[in-house]
């Protein structure tokens, strides 16, 4: 199994839905974010262009955060999913400056938090929080390995990108565009 | 020609300015780090060549400075901690790809090492020094006894040490700054030069003073061609690379790299060393006050600008 989401950057509004459906369903603490929207205006006047992209940790398949880890709190489990056990962590910052997209912050409580795919809905054969309230259906999540999960068709059908795919970190948020 | 106009990029009030997480502990962690083996490494080399008398300083005296050295700079790591009361699982494991795993595991033995090899030189350091209890004084003829295997150990840690200093931050590919493998062995060097500087400004014999002169200005000609070929690489490399070498020509750290480290820390004091060497009389504690600072800024500035480099936003 490998868990990715696609982002159909031609879709997505810039709403921010999917930022407040996870502060509330992972409490996140006021003032902190897990996915944010990056705005990105490009070309030169008046051919100018606008992306819209929800962004949030890459689950990378090769995970800087987790190698620099000292203590093993930054895992892998089921899936590809990246995930920090909190009372594991000691606080260091390593696993923070290794990841080249900012995706992870240091909670106010000490340890270091971020995205988890929602692992907790999962489980309960839900999908994430952020996918499950967009408004224009912009998200698709899903195992890329099953060619019929919402992610591969996305992915089948349209044309794609992936953020600093030079960093080496294999990401798998995949930009539709 | 495609221009960017303008990038809203990220702006999270409580998470972006906050992600440069290494403040000031980290840096001076890494120089204590490199300044401590320094100087056990030269303790090590010259009491397994038998000049425990002619290197009195650094073989007997300087080492008492490595077991405060060490204490400190672990103290200020653990002041970088922010889930400090979990600091202890730093020791339930041991993850080799993780610098930071391995290297806190070489300062838990290294730490007590230190201290050992500083208080078997106590009675000859503090005439009439006794030890309390006599569990003391047999683990004492124990260190004296093994202190040729000792040496050894201390000097292949040492080196372990100073290089770890460097791959701390190597090992971060998204901070295209450090993502270098020249780190390694430029820190290891650097950490050395400043714990001969030490070594020099203690040392009262003529005789030691000008063999780790020499030493060191090796050393320092090692750091310069380590750092010529540190920018030659970044500038050959892709474009984050390109930008990062670009901070220290031209950029916001130009000028304190250049005139504190390259001039005042490596170059001057090069040259006063080798002055000395010559015959002219130059107080001793200039050139090695000079190194001091100017490891402790190239760290600083360092970790400092490496933060700002990214690959995004
Ligand atoms: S995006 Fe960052 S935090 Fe997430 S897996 Fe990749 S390196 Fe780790
Ligand atoms: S901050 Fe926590 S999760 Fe991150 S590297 Fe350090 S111990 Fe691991």
């Amino acid at each position: 199994m490998r868990y990715a989401m696609a982002i159909d950057t031609k879709k997505c509004v810039g709403c921010g839905d999917c930022v407040v459906a996870c502060q509330t369903e992972n409490n996140v603490p006021i003032g902190f974010c897990r996915d944010w929207i990056v705005e990105n205006v490009s070309g030169s006047y008046p051919n100018v262009e606008v992306e819209l992209r929800s962004e949030r940790c890459n689950h990378c398949d090769n995970s800087p955060c987790v190698r620099c880890c000292p203590t093993g709190a930054s895992h892998v489990i089921e899936g590809g999913i990246v995930k920090v056990t909190h009372d594991e962590c000691i606080g260091c910052g390593a696993c923070i400056q290794s990841c080249p997209y900012d995706a992870r912050y240091s909670h106010p409580d000490g340890y270091v938090d971020k995205c988890t795919f929602c692992d907790h809905r999962l489980a309960k054969g839900q999908t994430t929080a952020c996918v499950a309230v967009c408004p224009t259906n912009c998200l698709y999540f899903g195992d890329l390995e099953d060619p019929n999960s919402d992610v591969s068709k996305a992915l089948k059908n349209r044309s794609w990108k992936v953020l600093a795919p030079e960093a080496g970190t294999k990401p798998q948020l995949y930009f539709l565009t | 020609m495609k221009e960017e106009l303008f990038v809203s990029g990220r702006n999270i009030p409580n998470i972006d300015p906050f992600l440069n997480i290494w403040h000031w502990e980290i840096p001076l962690y890494l120089f204590l780090g490199g300044f401590a083996a320094g100087i056990m490494f030269f303790a090590g080399l010259f009491l397994v060549m038998g000049k425990e008398k002619e290197m009195e300083t650094t073989v007997k005296w300087a080492p008492f400075l490595v077991p405060v050295a060490l204490v400190v700079g672990l103290f200020a790591l653990f002041l970088d901690l922010k889930h400090q009361l979990f600091f202890w699982r730093l020791y339930t494991t041991i993850r080799m790809e993780s610098p930071m795993s391995w290297g806190a595991w070489t300062l838990m033995i290294i730490t007590p090492l230190s201290f050992f090899w500083a208080a078997s030189y106590l009675k000859e350091v503090v005439p009439g020094w006794k030890w309390r209890l006599p569990v003391f004084e047999s683990f004492e003829a124990l260190v004296i006894k093994y202190r040729k295997h000792i040496a050894w150990l201390a000097m292949g840690l040492a080196i372990i040490l100073g290089v770890y200093t460097g791959i701390l931050l190597s090992a971060f590919n998204a901070r295209p700054l450090w993502n270098t493998s020249i780190l390694g062995p430029l820190f290891l060097v650097s950490g050395m030069s400043t714990g001969l500087a030490a070594i020099i400004w203690m040392s009262k014999s003529h005789y030691e003073r000008s063999v780790l002169s020499k030493i060191d200005i090796a050393l320092i000609g090692v750091e310069l061609f380590l750092i010529v070929h540190l920018f030659m690489g970044f500038l050959a490399a892709n474009q984050v690379q390109v930008e990062a070498a670009h901070l220290f020509l031209g950029g916001e750290f130009t000028v304190t790299f250049w005139v504190f480290v390259m001039i005042l820390g490596l170059i001057v004091p090069a040259f006063l060393e080798t002055l000395e060497l010559f015959g002219y009389k130059i107080p001793m504690w200039i050139p090695s006050l000079l190194i001091l600072i100017g490891g402790l800024m190239f760290r600083f500035i360092m970790v400092e600008a490496g933060q700002i480099t990214r690959y995004l936003y």
